[in-house]
């Protein structure tokens, strides 16, 4: 594979992450497994923000569940390394973790926001017991009352009135203030990476609005990395440093997101940015992609995208395309694409004079 | 996103088919339930049925020419068993079809059609769930001493409706708020097609489970009801035989004991298979229970 | 039923004017089906919640209204209103001019088929029982336009090709269960079909589906808007989707069960007057990393919308509002009134500037 040569992470101008080569398959039944991401390769360095797009079903969530291991139990990260620095230095293979350190890294090191906060929570218990019961998993020692008030500049940094939710139930929330409060709790422990899972894809305009603008914020403050998964490529456009475009369980292209959103390589990236046109302006006219991705269990022989593809070759059903360092970047900002075509010129003009 | 383990097979007979085949357990369960049908419905086929008393051979040993020993009347129990299975079965069977047919379409009706209609059937189950069954067969057994086999399912299943009704009706209430059963209202589709086209499949396997657990009871009423002698019957019969063996104390006689065991041990098989079977259909059918 | 013989033109959006069907121009139509001072309340344990609070509008052949608002603005509920699945508390609801309430057994049973709705979730609003042929010709056979199975699968494949979901024969026979979401919403949109409806009621029918697909199902629903002439009440909260598909037609914002801002969409969207539609679409996400760091973001003065058991004073929006003037606001409700143009709006400090 021709990827940039991987970052030393150990040296601490490296990579806080560094996925090799991962795969991970669903175990569906007493001898046969699917893999459902298939070597995913990048690095995130310290602070920055990456995206995860692509349509439903094409392993943006496992892909983003495998990285903390918090896959389903019929999951596995099945092959390659996940080289995480913790914040005294050293350098974890989180696949080779133990259940019980794995356990202490989530929260302190790494944390993530779920899908869907209402199911987050838990019904019965008052937000203040969330945040308690965080804290204490972690430093036992430490008194009821202080912890509360860490808890309340927490819901303070995400413009929550701490009086009024601490002793609510999540039900008493509206969705974004759960989303806000969820996005509090997982920085409780001041962990230097989020995973995000569809952040804010229940809410509406507004809330997501501010919901984006703390996010921003926080990150600006607090300076940890982040990696979102979304299919809402405004919400991409918008939060992300760089973009990873996942298609049939695999990272079809990566790069800033300048490169993503106007020099794209792959014919399955702007396929799916023209397919949401801006709500500014006069009227354009989207591509409508046709056809739906491949399932897991049946990808095509080639490129998992060529049956849907508009600027398919005779190669692309027979040779599937590697990654291919396009421009190569420091700090894992490189742009690189899976596509037999990715030197053609044609594919987006109109983005190439823009920057 | 969430990837679905197993495809959902075509329609219900192929879901049916399917959550009984897929674990040991469940085939185990079926061939037990086929090999108790094989036996009493073709076994019949294959021996004499003509089953002399014979004064000269009671309580005769398991020999190679009665294998399994003979009874009180110095009947061959083996012929007696192969033949006796099938009223029980029978018996077992239609009660079900009864309880399971009232229960359904009276729990379609009140859970669909609410109001005054609803609640007139809920108070008919609470009547019908108070009336004490045993008494019920005594009275009636004693006005009928001809009572036939279809008499007696019909009683059973007038008498057992009400707990399934009341699970159907609570099911067809939540079904009846999905966007499915609105959208057939919006193609004005009437409310009987709609309660027994639309609502109703949606139910089949959690219908079909309940008719597998109504006959399993109905068979053991059945039983219950021959060890009582609440039901004279001329008919070899697997209950009758165990009625016969307790009043001429055949569990003092050791040489009694297989006229005695043999038709328990096929009724418990025919349970046990139906049991197991009915268990992972149970987890096939339900989701939640599915991936374990 | 519909004639399969019409032209089954596939994809691509036609950009002329809509065609109408009563040849009339189309702005002028008579409307089919229309609110007027349509109101709905929902009683909770805190208090009764005025869901709509008095909406008028109108839905002409050919032509798309579309609701925009964030949830909870009773954009649903004068929805099911529309499509006569709920019974307004108060005002009435006209289908060619006659109220509802008032139409005798034929007439009922003629609005109940010609007005269609489609719900938000094709997941749950297909029967997971049938197959997409019986789904499709259920409504046809009860109402006797089918005679025999061979006309019902005809009838099923001219449906499902005027949907584009081709080849058709391919899924005819299969169940839900076995077809993506995009597929099932065009199931869905079929099914609707098959009564030849004069008015198709979508709640946001897109919002479940992929980016990909949904341009895609928005085609084809345009497709039947220019081809057979159906009128659309089309709700969502997503501003791309409401400007794609409602840029021939009209918008109305909605908040708080009332209407703020109604007009041509173009004009909506590229100039929105009232405080809380510039809100709305200063506040959408775009796909354009540049555009979405120099586009300019209205603050609003609080991000909750207030409880709805307990609506303040004066306009609903004040406490959020950033055009807010104390004494004119906070006391009294703005009417929904004419402004420039063809345009409405309730706005207090707009409509004194303008």
């Amino acid at each position: 594979m021709t990827h940039p040569a991987p970052a030393d992470p150990s040296s601490p101008d490296g990579p806080l992450l560094s996925v090799r080569g991962v795969d991970v398959g669903y175990r569906t039944g007493r001898r046969t497994q699917l893999t459902a991401v298939h070597e995913a390769t990048f690095d995130l360095y310290p602070g920055q923000s990456m995206a995860l797009v692509g349509e439903s079903g094409c392993g943006k969530t496992t892909l983003g569940l495998g990285l903390l291991r918090l896959l389903p139990r019929t999951g596995t990260v099945s092959a390659g390394n996940i080289l995480f620095r913790r914040k005294s230095g050293d350098v974890v293979d989180l696949r080779g973790l133990a259940e019980q350190d794995l356990r202490r890294f989530r929260w302190n090191e790494a944390a993530m926001v779920f899908q869907g906060a209402m199911n987050a929570f838990n019904p019965v218990l008052r937000i203040e017991e969330h945040f308690l019961d965080t804290f204490r998993a972690h430093e036992s020692r430490t008194r009821r009352r202080d912890l509360l008030e860490r808890s309340a500049e927490l819901l303070a940094m995400v413009r929550l009135d701490p009086a009024r939710v601490l002793p609510s139930y999540p039900h008493e929330l509206s969705g974004g203030m759960r989303q806000r409060a969820l996005i509090a709790l997982a920085l409780a422990l001041r962990p230097q990476l989020l995973i995000l899972d569809e952040p804010t894809t229940a809410l509406d305009v507004l809330t997501q609005r501010s919901v984006v603008e703390q996010l921003t914020e926080l990150r600006e403050r607090l300076r940890f990395a982040m990696v979102f998964i979304t299919h809402d490529l405004g919400l991409a456009a918008e939060l992300a440093d760089r973009v990873g475009t996942m298609y049939a369980g695999r990272l079809i292209e990566t790069g800033t997101t300048r490169d993503i959103f106007h020099r794209s390589r792959h014919p399955y990236t702007s396929a799916l940015i023209s397919s949401v046109p801006p709500v500014v302006g006069e009227l354009a006219v989207p591509e409508p992609l046709t056809g739906g991705p491949p399932g897991i269990d049946a990808l095509p022989p080639g490129c998992s995208f060529a049956p849907r593809c508009p600027r398919v070759i005779d190669g692309c059903t027979t040779t599937r395309p590697e990654l291919r360092l396009l421009h190569a970047r420091d700090e894992g900002l490189s742009h690189a694409a899976a596509c037999l075509r990715s030197d053609d010129t044609e594919l987006s003009t109109e983005g190439a004079t823009r920057d | 996103m969430a990837v679905t383990t197993t495809a959902p097979a075509a329609g219900v007979w192929g879901t049916i088919w399917q959550g009984v085949t897929r674990s040991t357990s469940g085939l185990i369960g079926l061939c037990l339930v086929l090999s108790v049908l094989a036996f009493a419905f073709a076994g019949p086929y294959f021996i004499d049925p003509h089953n002399p008393t014979d004064t000269t051979a009671i309580w005769g040993p398991i020999s190679s020419e009665h294998w399994l020993g003979t009874n009180h009347e110095g009947k061959d129990t083996f012929v007696q068993l192969v033949l006796g299975g099938r009223e029980p079965i029978w018996v077992g069977v239609a009660a079900a079809l009864i309880t399971v047919a009232i229960a359904v379409v009276l729990g379609g009706i009140a859970g669909y059609v609410r109001g005054r209609v609803d609640h007139v059937l809920l108070q008919l189950t609470d009547i019908t769930m108070t009336v004490p069954f045993i008494v019920l067969m005594l009275v009636v057994a004693s006005f009928y001493r001809t009572s036939s086999p279809l008499m007696v399912s019909f009683i059973i299943g007038l008498v057992t409706w009400p707990f399934l009704m009341r699970s159907i009706r609570a099911q067809v209430l939540t079904l009846k708020e999905r966007e499915f059963v609105e959208a057939a209202r919006l193609q004005d589709l009437g409310t009987a097609r709609i309660l027994f086209v639309e609502v109703l499949p949606n139910m089949a396997g959690y219908i079909f489970i309940n008719f597998i657990i109504a006959i399993t009871n109905a068979i053991y009423a059945v039983v219950g009801m021959y060890l009582l002698g609440l039901l004279p019957s001329t008919a070899d019969n697997w209950g009758l035989m165990i009625q016969q063996a307790w009043d001429n104390n055949a569990f003092l006689l050791p040489s009694a004991a297989p006229f005695l065991v043999a038709p328990m041990v096929m009724i418990m098989l025919f349970q046990i298979g139906l049991v197991t079977m009915t268990r992972s259909l149970e987890q096939a059918l339900d989701p939640r229970l599915r991936d374990r | 039923m519909i004639d399969p013989a019409a032209p089954t033109e596939t994809g691509g959006r036609s950009t002329d004017p809509a065609p109408d069907a009563a040849g009339d121009d189309p702005g002028t139509a008579p409307p089919v089906l229309s609110l007027r001072g349509a109101r709905q309340v929902f009683s909770t344990p805190r208090g009764d919640v005025p869901a709509v609070a008095g909406v008028d509008l109108d839905v002409r052949p050919g032509q798309v209204l579309c609701l925009v608002g964030e949830s909870g603005c009773g954009k649903t509920t004068t929805a099911r209103m529309a499509a006569g699945l709920a019974e307004p508390a108060g005002g009435e609801v006209l289908y060619h001019g006659t109220d509802l309430r008032g139409l005798d057994k034929r007439a009922r049973a003629g609005f109940r088929r010609s007005v269609q709705y489609i719900h938000q979730d094709p997941y749950a609003s297909l029967n997971p029982v049938r197959t997409v042929q019986s789904t499709l010709t259920a409504g046809l056979r009860r109402h006797g336009l089918v005679k025999d199975g061979d006309q019902a699968r005809r009838a099923a494949t001219a449906l499902l090709e005027r949907v584009d979901l081709v080849p058709a024969e391919d899924h005819l026979d299969k169940y839900p269960h076995q077809m993506s979401g995009g597929q099932r919403q065009r199931v869905a949109v079929a099914r609707a079909l098959a009564m030849d409806p004069e008015v198709i009621i979508a709640d946001e029918s897109t919002s479940m589906l992929d980016v990909s697909i949904r341009v895609s199902l928005l085609n084809t629903l345009g497709a039947l808007r220019d081809d057979l002439g159906v009128g659309f009440l089309f709700i969502t909260h997503d501003l791309a989707v409401a400007k794609y598909f409602a840029w021939d037609g009209e918008i109305a914002v909605m908040y708080l069960g009332k209407v703020v801002e109604q007009g041509p969409a173009p004009e909506i969207v590229n100039d929105p007057r009232h405080p809380y539609t510039r809100a709305l679409v200063s506040a959408v996400c775009e796909p354009d990393p540049d555009l979405a760091r120099t586009k300019e973001r209205v603050r609003l003065r609080g991000a909750d919308i207030p409880d709805p058991t307990d609506l303040p004073p004066g306009c609903d929006f004040h406490p959020r509002c950033p055009l807010y003037e104390q004494g004119r606001c906070d006391t009294e409700r703005p009417p929904l009134v004419g402004s420039r143009g063809p345009r409405l709006l309730a706005c207090h400090v707009v409509n004194g500037a303008g």
